[in-house]
């Protein structure tokens, strides 16, 4: 379990989750929201920087797809930020195409706080510092804007596959 | 904010020695945050992540990542305003340099 800083307690009645777009346009999501919508249950495998991977892992949680359903937006990269003050960039065509998730339950109970709960951001396809915890909000961006880690030194993309750890991999 | 997982400052002596030729062990530095001046061995250390992560010891806002990777050794302080090193002369001198 890696944490750059405390875990923040989130109430859920104060939680939400904001998408603004790159004209400024916002949509939110309250919990109740966000529970509403309809629900996935990814069984995936998810890989860490360290060089740890955990196999079959089972997560409860709403498909970006649904999320950005709707959404006007030619962004091509996201700014993802979590209560607390991390953030982290992807590429927008990552978060769609059934491969990322807000992501509230693991292995059938709810996430706990310090592992991103209420809510996290789950992209298995890309290293897990992608995975924001305790997600709060997309930035939808024209241009990458290098997050936490990346600014300073890690990879802008993060692929396992081909061991995308640092700048220059 | 309630949990405990970090160490103190005084553990990234020895990551920083690599970078420095001066001893940042006496270092003080100032929180860019909240202005707090301090020795950096007080600040909150995150090592449970994919660097080293400093926070202030009172506003608990980042003050230094310090990233390791198998070619380079990255250091960003944008969190903190000043270092300051003891270094004393070797002669004592009258005035300003």
């Amino acid at each position: 379990m890696l944490s750059a800083g405390p875990t923040p307690k989130v109430p859920l009645d104060s939680w939400e989750f904001v998408i603004t777009t790159e004209t400024g346009a916002e949509y939110r999501w309250s919990w109740s929201e966000l529970m509403a919508l309809p629900q996935e249950t990814p069984r995936v495998d998810i890989h860490c920087v360290t060089r740890w991977s955990k196999l079959g892992t089972t997560w409860q949680g709403v498909s970006l797809d649904t999320l950005l359903d709707g959404i006007d937006t030619d962004a091509a990269y996201v700014l993802a930020h979590s209560y607390g003050g991390y953030t982290t960039n992807l590429p927008l065509d990552d978060l769609r195409g059934g491969r990322a998730w807000v992501a509230h339950t693991f292995e059938g109970g709810d996430l706990p706080a310090e592992h991103g709960g209420p809510a996290r951001l789950l992209v298995p396809h890309l290293y897990f510092w992608k995975s924001a915890k305790w997600v709060r909000g997309l930035r939808l961006l024209s241009a990458d804007q290098p997050g936490f880690w990346e600014t300073a030194g890690y990879h802008d993309y993060g692929d396992p596959w081909r061991e995308q750890r640092y700048q220059g991999d | 904010m309630t949990d405990m997982s970090y160490l103190d400052g005084n553990m990234l002596d020895a990551p920083l020695r690599e970078l420095f030729a001066v001893d940042l062990s006496g270092a003080v530095g100032r929180c860019e945050n909240c202005g707090a001046v301090g020795p950096m061995g007080t600040l909150r250390v995150y090592s449970h992540a994919p660097g080293l992560i400093g926070r202030c010891p009172s506003c608990a806002q980042v003050m230094l990542r310090f990233v390791r990777s198998p070619n380079w050794a990255r250091l960003d302080l944008r969190g903190t305003t000043f270092l300051q090193v003891p270094m004393p002369l070797d002669q004592p001198h009258p005035g300003p340099i």
